[in-house]
């Protein structure tokens, strides 16, 4: 570690004292020293990004229990951990509730994002304050959020159900209890927990979108609606995209929001793959599988870089 | 994912060649007196005990009897907390980095996995005896016949009650199923539960299932038996009569406790662990019974539940002789009736637990369900986990709607599997 990041900008350096003005030497000479300043980099991922991914890839295919520990051993077991997971009901289960929270927490997220990022972009009395305010929720840590959401969604005592009930709406809807309601109440959370991000980020690219298109669209007798459509959309397309990319990596790997609304249940009802390879893990202790599926997570992290990539080169021409 | 690779060294950016040459010789210098460092850390008179008490009284009264345990030994021991559900995780990173501390107190049910990766010292070639301890104590420390784990106390579940609703609605305190559920039906009113308990997705629910499951006589080998099956029955009878909030399955005991102390279940089912905040509710009158079994006559079996004292084979005889000696002291009929009066839970020893019960009446109940109690890990020893997992799910969709039948069959389908 320490070698590779001195050595390299330091030969860069000495071989200057020689003077003579070689243009082979002198083009090596600057490809070290780009190769200097790019090396740390290097390092840090290969050592934190590099070095946990592959351990990870290689622990999927280890009989990897607490008795590895102390032993060191962990004889490969071929695919069975592999196949033992996909055998799993639950795996499937926890699948299709990681694709459904995802796509719902960034659809409202965005939404609601963007609906606010463009009520702000106008200049009213008050509206500075009002927008630092609804920054609230991510300046909540995510375990404190969770348990005061656990007590605000309780049937009987809750918040919102006496709430509710005040109205004369009912009032006894069993958001976290019911296996058909407490998916739906995780990602409303999880929306309410994004918005900040999304508006925050969206706003910053509104602000970026020049005055005069806007100007020019009002003189064509554009509608608002046209004027969003044709002018908003389009400018803040590449904005959209970072929101997008962003979201979709911190909510596909939730964990601690689910473990303090739910613990994943009742019934299974909200595990995720992050619940689910936290569970084989570290309760089960069984590390082989933990890895299989946060290998899938893995995978489906980098389906959507790939898209993400391409759609940024077209992006490009 | 679980890989933590060691910090780097200092990254340093040299300017010249002889500036790099110094550089390198002080972090060789560094790093070398930081792994002398690491290898003398354990320092001869300095022994360290890893616990989950992180409750600030916990850690207290484990503080005390530390200091008092190594004053007598003429030895330092220090008291690290960690979270309860990380003192495996964290023990076994430091097993393989060959940093275990001296003294592990694990949760009873995790001891066997710890045992079983060959990770702790038998406590009878230490020097310990089991003489005083009752033979349920024993094996509750014990993986596979061998001694393992020194419990100074343990603890159950029992039956609280709300003495001035009870009285009030005059109901009396049920012994059996058909009384329990008539008792809650009764004590039910407006926005009052006439039973809390918990039914969560995490071991405090299958914690308080096994009372219902063992007193019918099931067994967690067998999760689809009729009889396992019949106890999951009578929970969902409860929450069909509306003696049970649907919250239930969303619980956890400390929440079942709050529910409790803020008089919206007139009953609960719960733990000694919970009688200091109970007691801080000064309008709160509460008594305690054994869990109601389904016939009358029939034992109330309880889980046990507690902490062992181990001690992990770090490979150095001589201080595994002396953590074996803080291990008999802090588990000393003294050091035990001290920490049980401290926490309400019943002490370990047969004798100490009579004298406790002379000094705290109002818990007999509680050591009458210690004394019946059966541990969790009995059976299964490192198999509990998946097992309770798989419990977890089945009661919670049996409570939301599924079959008790399909659902622990299910289950057992789980548990069997392997995963």
């Amino acid at each position: 570690m320490t070698t590779s990041t001195v050595t390299a900008p330091v030969s860069a350096e000495t071989p200057g004292k020689t003077a003579a003005p070689d243009p082979d030497r002198a083009r090596l000479r600057r490809r070290i020293a780009q190769w200097g300043f790019v090396a740390p980099a290097v390092v840090f991922m290969l050592l934190f990004f590099g070095y946990p991914l592959v351990r990870n890839v290689v622990m999927s295919f280890q009989h990897y229990t607490p008795k590895t520990f102390f032993t060191g051993e962990a004889p490969f077991n071929g695919t069975d951990n592999w196949s033992a997971v996909f055998q799993d009901a639950l795996f499937g289960k926890a699948l299709w509730h990681t694709l459904v929270f995802t796509a719902g927490s960034l659809l409202g997220q965005f939404c609601i994002g963007l609906a606010l990022a463009v009520f702000f972009n106008r200049r009213f009395p008050l509206g500075g304050v009002l927008r630092s305010l609804i920054l609230l929720p991510w300046l909540v840590p995510m375990v404190v959020s969770g348990i005061v959401w656990r007590r605000i969604l309780d049937q009987d005592t809750g918040v919102l159900n006496t709430f509710l009930d005040a109205l004369g709406l009912g009032g006894h809807t069993p958001w976290l209890t019911s296996p058909d309601m407490a998916l739906l109440s995780v990602i409303l959370v999880n929306i309410w927990i994004g918005i900040p991000f999304n508006m925050v980020i969206l706003y910053g690219g509104l602000q970026e979108i020049p005055k005069e298109l806007y100007e020019a669209a009002s003189l064509d007798g554009a509608s608002a609606w046209r004027t969003f459509r044709s002018v908003t959309l389009p400018m803040l397309k590449p904005v959209i995209t970072v929101v997008l990319v962003l979201g979709f990596m911190s909510t596909v790997k939730i964990l601690d929001l689910i473990l303090a609304l739910t613990d994943g249940g009742p019934a299974d009802a909200t595990q995720t793959l992050g619940t689910l390879t936290y569970q084989n893990s570290f309760v089960e202790l069984d590390f082989g599988a933990g890895a299989v599926v946060g290998n899938v997570l893995i995978i489906v992290s980098a389906v959507f870089a790939v898209f993400y990539l391409r759609a940024n080169r077209t992006e490009g021409k | 994912m679980t890989a933590h690779p060691p910090v780097a060294a200092p990254r340093t950016r040299g300017r010249s060649r002889r500036a790099v040459t110094s550089f390198a010789a002080v972090s060789v210098l560094i790093s070398s007196a930081a792994l002398a460092g690491c290898a003398q850390q354990r320092d001869d008179d300095v022994y360290t005990v890893m616990n989950s008490s992180t409750d600030e009284t916990y850690h207290r009264w484990d503080a005390e009897a530390m200091a008092r345990c190594g004053k007598r030994l003429g030895v330092t021991v220090e008291q690290q907390s960690v979270p309860a559900s990380q003192v495996m995780t964290k023990a076994l990173r430091m097993a393989s980095s060959k940093s275990l501390p001296d003294i592990v107190q694990f949760d009873a049910s995790e001891m066997p996995t710890f045992a079983e990766a060959g990770g702790l010292v038998d406590l009878r070639t230490l020097g310990l005896g089991t003489e005083d301890v009752p033979e349920g104590i024993v094996d509750f420390g014990s993986y596979e016949g061998t001694y393992y784990g020194a419990a100074r106390s343990v603890n159950t579940l029992a039956l609280f009650y709300n003495k001035d609703i009870l009285d009030e609605a005059g109901v009396k305190v049920p012994t059996t199923w058909e009384e329990l559920r008539q008792a809650a039906k009764k004590l039910t009113r407006g926005k009052r539960y006439g039973l809390a308990l918990s039914a969560g997705g995490a071991e405090d629910g299958v914690f308080q299932f096994t009372p219902f499951m063992w007193s019918n006589g099931g067994d967690e080998t067998d999760l689809d038996s009729p009889e396992v099956v019949e106890a999951l029955d009578y929970w969902k009878a409860l929450l069909q009569d509306g003696s049970l909030s649907k919250s239930t399955v969303n619980w956890t005991q400390a929440d079942v406790n709050d529910q409790f102390m803020a008089g919206n279940a007139a009953m609960m089912i719960n733990g000694p662990w919970q009688v200091e905040t109970l007691n801080t509710k000064k309008s709160l009158h509460w008594e305690i019974a054994q869990i109601p079994v389904p016939e009358r006559g029939a034992d109330s079996v309880g889980p046990l539940g507690g902490a062992v004292l181990t001690v992990p084979d770090t490979g150095d005889t001589e201080r595994e002789k002396t953590a074996g000696r803080i291990v008999a002291c802090l588990a000393s009929e003294e050091e035990q009736l001290t920490y049980a009066l401290n926490s309400w839970m019943v002490p370990a020893n047969e004798k100490t637990a009579a004298e406790w019960r002379e000094r705290v009446p109002e818990l007999d109940a509680l050591a009458d369900q210690v004394a019946a109690a059966r541990s969790r890990t009995a059976k299964l020893g490192a198999g509990w986990s998946g097992v309770s997992l798989a419990l977890q799910s089945a009661f919670q969709s049996a409570l939301t709607g599924q079959s008790s039948e399909a659902a622990l069959k299910r289950a057992q389908q789980r548990a069997t599997s392997g995963n």
